[in-house]
């Protein structure tokens, strides 16, 4: 066994531990939050998922920046189906080892990659152009601070570098063939590089190409064990996320907030419309209602601020938001993604200073179940930015990979409300009103008055 | 105009007599006690007195739905409003309810039915597409001249996805219709939702119904048209923030259509 292969063997090994740790931790760090229902016909979900996430149709929205997204996207996925070889090849020491038994089919495919290798390239010039250099509103706003910024132009600069490895892979590949190099079996002429590596490689010496034609390779290989350990720190999540976002998206009416058994049992109970043996709610001990942090959301809240590609679409259409309230409903995604975050960097951190004081003397272990930083969500998010969001639904129809930031937004709304008894003091005498005179308003008129008046 | 008083029965009149209307006409807070709303309320009942169609209100025994209690947060006061309702409602078995807020039709429509609710439920603009088709009511067109753009009301538009019935009665009143850039799917909201109007707004650089007054002037309108009461006031006191009100009026469809007919 050669020492390229013994590398290659221990990358491939570290790539697949460490993402397996790393991807294990996020579905746990979903599942912190509370569990949820699926409701509605897979048959429905399967439909979303193929559309929106598979086909990308929310993209298509707006047709230019879907279609050079479309590039990259497809692309990608097509890369992959050339990862099988590489592995193949990786491992055994074999150089194209499916060349031969594929034929014309290999020339097909891995001609497809190099076209949309060509156009992947274009839409990535352009977007690190409209990122960096389009002064674009969705891309400078407060939340999109050092980090967000630098995630997405890391994984565009990692594109280029990729697209680099399969043309000079590709290219010297193509050349070594026509000079009848052993162990370069025959890939038919190939879309870009059987002009493109003549042009480039044409006039090297052998030694050179063969230098080339590993470097392209090892270059390609190693982006993309690079992508498959740092998506899960980034944003670029959301080419996995997606699909199961997608699928799990409540179908519930956008209209309909989830209702609240408890408390509707308990004014059934206040109003004497229930019997006796359903009023059980116990109230002895005072129950939170809303949501303070991540472990009152659900997990599709949870899942959805790991699917945020933070594009800025929902932000861009937020009427508060374009009016110069401090309100961001992608800055409330992101909230809770960091929020996470940081409980699981705490939680594995297994510090003691964690549990809660009251149970620090009986439990000496750090746990998900007695875990408390002194910290919330409400330290990510402020009042402010809640108080602002007119439930409008316009983030939520933006979003191309359905998540749904709204929901979060109305369940700190609810903590607020029911558990903290604060919220906008102008809301005080609404509430008093609808209690007393069934109307918002505070009227001394008859409910039906405006009838008096009315003529034929 | 005719000076013959149109008389509106409520649900125990109706119930006294011992008949049941066709439908129940939700009036919801904002047509019962704003001023400007009750216009849109009487505009509605003059078109269902016209169409021939037997209709009944729940008068005082009508409350909120819950909406804006709801959506602040405050669930108990959601859930005592619409408990209430729903033994109203129930105790007249009523199946059909129609209503010119699209709050109210929300709210009844999505989330009474996992209170204990539940009722075919339809928003006035809906009916009068429905009336209009099956050539129920007349509707006499306009001024060919006018030029009018439509508000989509977020709660009818983006949340229940009823874009066309509203354009649809427009198309009939054969005026002359201009869409704003944000209309349907992309209708930037009037800044009432979500308990807004009951609130001042959070710092900020302008009220959202200036940004949306704004851009409805900028298609040089002479009418607004919206289909919910609480965008209309939001919209008209955008106009007379840009000192327009006598320029540029808001209207709901249903008063386009009697005024056109002068009932």
């Amino acid at each position: 066994m050669e020492i390229a292969q013994i590398a290659f063997i221990i990358l491939l090994l570290i790539t697949f531990f460490w993402s397996y740790k790393k991807y294990s931790e996020l579905v746990r760090a979903i599942f912190l939050a509370r569990p949820v229902e699926i409701k509605g016909p897979v048959s429905a979900r399967l439909r979303n998922m193929f559309l929106v996430a598979f086909g990308q149709k929310k993209m298509f929205k707006r047709f230019l920046p879907a279609l050079f997204h479309l590039f990259i996207y497809v692309a990608f996925l097509i890369t992959q189906i050339k990862l099988i070889e590489i592995i193949i090849d990786g491992i055994s020491g074999s150089h194209r080892i499916l060349a031969e038994p594929l034929g014309g089919l290999y020339t097909f495919v891995v001609s497809s990659i190099e076209v949309l290798s060509v156009l992947a390239f274009v839409a990535t010039v352009i977007f690190l152009w409209r990122r960096n250099l389009l002064k674009l509103p969705r891309f400078k706003t407060a939340e999109m601070t050092t980090w967000p910024r630098l995630d997405a132009n890391i994984i565009l600069w990692a594109e280029m570098v990729l697209i680099f490895g399969i043309f000079a892979y590709n290219g010297a590949d193509t050349v070594l063939q026509s000079r009848d190099f052993p162990g370069y079996p025959d890939t038919g002429n190939l879309a870009v590089s059987s002009w493109f590596g003549p042009t480039l490689f044409g006039g090297m010496e052998t030694s050179s190409l063969l230098m080339w034609e590993r470097l392209g390779w090892w270059v390609h290989i190693l982006a993309v064990f690079g992508f498959i350990v740092y998506l899960p720190y980034s944003k670029h999540l959301h080419i996995f996320f997606a699909f199961p976002n997608t699928y799990f998206a409540k179908l519930k009416p956008r209209g309909e907030m989830e209702n609240m058994p408890e408390i509707m049992n308990e004014v059934k109970s206040m109003m004497g419309l229930t019997q006796e043996e359903e009023q059980s709610v116990d109230m002895e001990e005072i129950p939170e209602f809303g949501s303070k942090d991540i472990f009152d959301l659900d997990r599709i809240n949870l899942l959805g601020a790991y699917s945020c590609t933070e594009c800025g679409r929902c932000t861009a259409v937020c009427p508060a938001h374009i009016t110069g309230k401090k309100l961001s409903p992608r800055k409330i995604v992101m909230d809770i993604r960091d929020r996470a975050e940081e409980v699981v960097a705490k939680l594995k951190s297994g510090n003691p200073e964690y549990i809660r004081e009251d149970l620090r003397d009986k439990e000496k272990k750090l746990t998900a179940k007695n875990f408390d930083d002194g910290k919330s969500l409400f330290d990510y998010i402020s009042p402010e930015e809640l108080h602002a969001c007119t439930t409008c639904n316009a983030c939520v129809e933006a979003c191309p990979v359905m998540i749904d930031p709204l929901e979060p937004i109305l369940k700190m709304r609810r903590y607020e409300i029911l558990t903290q008894s604060a919220g906008p003091s102008d809301w005080m005498p609404m509430f008093t009103s609808l209690e007393n005179n069934g109307s918002p308003w505070q009227m001394s008129e008859a409910r039906d008055a405006w009838k008096e008046d009315l003529e034929e | 105009m005719s000076e013959k008083k149109l008389k509106v029965l409520t649900m125990a009149e109706w119930a006294e007599e011992g008949k049941t209307p066709e439908i129940l006409f939700w009036v919801g807070c904002a047509g019962s006690f704003d001023s400007r709303a009750q216009k849109i309320t009487q505009s509605f009942c003059k078109i269902l007195y016209h169409a021939g169609i037997e209709f009944g209100i729940l008068g005082t025994e009508e409350s909120c739905t819950g909406d804006p209690a709801r959506r602040a947060g405050n669930e108990f006061v959601f859930q005592m409003l619409a408990l209430q309702n729903i033994e109203t409602l129930n105790a007249y078995q009523i199946e059909k309810i129609v209503t010119a807020c699209p709050h109210c039709f929300n709210t009844i429509k999505n989330e009474y039915p996992a209170l204990g609710g539940n009722y075919e439920v339809i928003h006035h603009t809906q009916l009068l597409r429905d009336l209009i088709e099956a050539g129920k009511i007349k509707v006499t067109e306009g001024n060919a001249a006018t030029k009018l753009t439509y508000h989509d009301s977020c709660y009818m538009g983006r949340v229940n996805g009823e874009y066309e019935a509203p354009r649809q009665v427009i198309d009939s009143l054969k005026m002359d219709f201009k869409e704003m850039k944000r209309s349907r799917k992309n209708g930037l909201c009037c800044g009432a939702g979500g308990a807004q109007m009951f609130k001042e707004d959070e710092p900020g650089d302008k009220r959202v119904n200036i940004e949306r007054i704004e851009e409805a002037l900028g298609t040089d309108s002479e009418v607004i048209l919206a289909n919910c009461p609480f965008c209309i006031t939001m919209l008209s006191d955008g106009l007379k923030a840009k000192d327009k009100q006598d320029d540029v009026m808001v209207y709901d469809l249903s008063e386009l259509i009697v005024q056109n007919n002068s009932w």
